[in-house]
């Protein structure tokens, strides 16, 4: 109860930035959330669960076409395409964990990177229906969801809060029920949870296909916001990132992804204001988190103050 | 004549040149406790982990009830009614006590979570304990709470490996008791080092030496053995 009350808090206060943000800082708040929603699916398997995953790139970018490519070759709308994307991304997620998930551990990182990998080639090589290295570009008319214009930039924050506020509901259903304390258990005990009757290979696949959708919803949204698809958010990089963001945030709670993203985001807008090797001041401060809050900075506070946190 | 509720013929296991377990026939009797002894290295924890599916055999037969589950993988294992808790403590250090438990309990469907928890922990005594991280418990509660995951499962078949290693002598005759408040209505088969604990509890007695059966019988019997006592109770275990 204190948990949804709190998060229920954090989200009238995200609404509230939605009213008074200028246009500019509106605009990265859409960005972030949207950024957001992929990280909260991206803890539900390695924060969670512990699967240490290199291939969400492959299920983000597999959202995005998802999305763009039922815009582009039959001209649908983005309520529906938003809906492809997201099955795209669990699909995609579906048919990689089968696989790697033969693997654990450091097998299972690099299996999904080649995955990944192989998925960015398949993009390029496709260059006739996906653009190829130039991506595809969605015309205004597609990016019309309920209503909403999201060529405009307040619309476009409404409905990144919007999903937002859908994707954390789901993930604190999930990590709060029983299927998530199997989660749990997976990542703290395989073999002790096989011998409690689970199945750690049925189990992870179920995470990752999960997390896959909320990739996949990610990558749609981030493909109708913005109006461009490109292969360049299916490389490796667009697996790392919600990595950090988990990290730094605090893998393993429900508001990390979203706290990491953000202080990722404006970290980086404000570096690299001041100086043009921003990466290096980004850097030094995740090692400065890493160093003095091993569970990021939302796992830290739970430790120190709010045990209950989810 | 008891019936039989866990049954192994043949079962035979290899580490390299090894024979861990080497053709090993043996019946569990519905009800029963049902001692596993031997010196170590005999391959008692090998042995268990082939009825409980945590390993593989080369060769034999394991049925459950009358059912081949030789090829069945260890957690379906579990949800037909064979637990094990390990020799080596291992429950999730980071997870509440009562996280522990609920995961043993909600594996077989229990549907009031909480007092399914609740009785498993205050059988082995635990149940002031369940908000209590379990990584901080102490080694004899790590023991119990490893007892009462067990318990949760609601076996018809509980395997215990070594459970008295490293308990204190009043927990030990708590122990005791717990055991045979679960019979007949479950099947105990305990792996155990304490001599005076498995004359005390068991039945039956099953000695288990190079991987083979050496001999098996009521206590009365396996006392009197010469082959055992040559094997195993002229050695220093049997001083425990
Ligand atoms: N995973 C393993 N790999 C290689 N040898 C093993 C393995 N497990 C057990 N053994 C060997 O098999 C024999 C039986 O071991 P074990 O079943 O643990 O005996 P016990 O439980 O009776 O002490 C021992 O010689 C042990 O060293
Ligand atoms: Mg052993």
């Amino acid at each position: 109860m204190k948990g949804w009350l709190f998060h229920l808090a954090v989200l009238g206060v995200l609404a509230v930035l939605a009213v008074i943000l200028p246009a500019y800082h509106a605009n990265n708040l859409a960005r972030v959330l949207v950024l957001a929603v992929f990280a909260t699916g991206y803890n539900l398997a390695f924060g969670y669960t512990g699967m240490l995953s290199l291939g969400h790139a492959l299920f983000f970018g597999a959202g995005m076409f998802g999305a763009a490519l039922p815009v582009t070759l039959w001209g649908w709308g983005g309520l529906p395409v938003l809906g492809t994307g997201m099955l795209a991304g669990g699909v995609v997620a579906a048919a990689v964990g089968v696989l790697a998930l033969r693997t654990k551990g450091v097998s299972f990182m690099i299996v999904t990177l080649m995955f990944a990998q192989a998925g960015y080639l398949t993009l390029i090589y496709c260059n006739a229906v996906t653009g190829g290295d130039q991506g595809l570009v969605l015309p205004g008319a597609a990016r019309q969801v309920l209503g909403l214009d999201l060529t405009q930039d307040g619309s476009r924050l409404w409905l990144a809060l919007g999903i937002y506020a859908a994707a954390l509901a789901g993930a604190l259903g999930l990590v709060g029920s029983r299927f998530g304390r199997v989660m749990l258990a997976m990542r703290e005990n395989e073999e002790r949870s096989r011998m409690l009757g689970y199945d750690p290979y049925t189990v992870k696949l179920k995470v990752l296909v999960i997390s896959g959708l909320y990739a996949g919803l990610a990558g749609a949204a981030y493909g109708v916001f913005f109006g461009y698809a490109g292969a360049g958010f299916a490389t490796v990089q667009y697996s790392i990132l919600p990595m950090l963001y988990s990290l730094l945030g605090g893998a393993g709670t429900a508001l990390g992804p979203l706290i990491g993203a953000a202080v990722m985001f404006w970290l980086i807008d404000f570096a690299s204001g001041l100086t043009n090797a921003y990466l290096m001041l980004v850097g030094v401060v995740l090692i400065v988190v890493v160093l003095f809050a091993p569970r990021g900075i939302l796992g830290y506070v739970r430790e120190r103050w709010l045990p209950w946190l989810p | 004549m008891a019936a039989v509720i866990l049954q192994a013929k043949g079962l035979a296991k290899a580490y390299g040149g090894l024979k861990a377990v080497d053709g090993v026939d043996f019946a569990l009797n519905a009800g029963e406790i049902h001692a596993l002894i031997g010196p170590n290295g005999a391959g008692k924890t090998t042995f268990v982990s082939l009825l409980s599916g945590r390993i593989a055999p080369d060769a034999g037969q394991i049925t459950l009830a009358g059912q081949d589950v030789t090829a069945l993988p260890a957690h379906l294992r579990v949800r037909k009614g064979i637990a094990y808790t390990f020799q080596i403590t291992s429950i999730y250090p980071r997870l509440s006590v009562f996280d522990n438990v609920a995961l043993a309990a909600q594996s077989q469907g229990a549907r009031d979570l909480a007092g399914a928890v609740g009785v498993a922990l205050g059988r082995v005594g635990m149940q002031g304990l369940a908000g209590q991280e379990a990584g901080t418990l102490s080694y004899g509660h790590q023991r119990l709470l490893e007892l009462a995951m067990g318990l949760a499962l609601k076996p018809k078949v509980l395997i215990l490996d070594e459970p008295t290693q490293g308990l204190a002598a009043g927990e030990i005759d708590d122990f005791g008791a717990l055991v045979r408040s679960l019979v007949p209505h479950t099947t105990v088969l305990m792996i155990e080092h304490n001599m005076e604990v498995v004359m005390d509890l068991a039945h039956r007695i099953t000695v288990l030496n190079f991987g083979r059966v050496l001999a098996q019988g009521t206590p009365a019997e396996i006392r009197a053995n010469p082959a055992v006592q040559a094997a195993y109770l002229g050695t220093d275990d049997a001083a425990a």
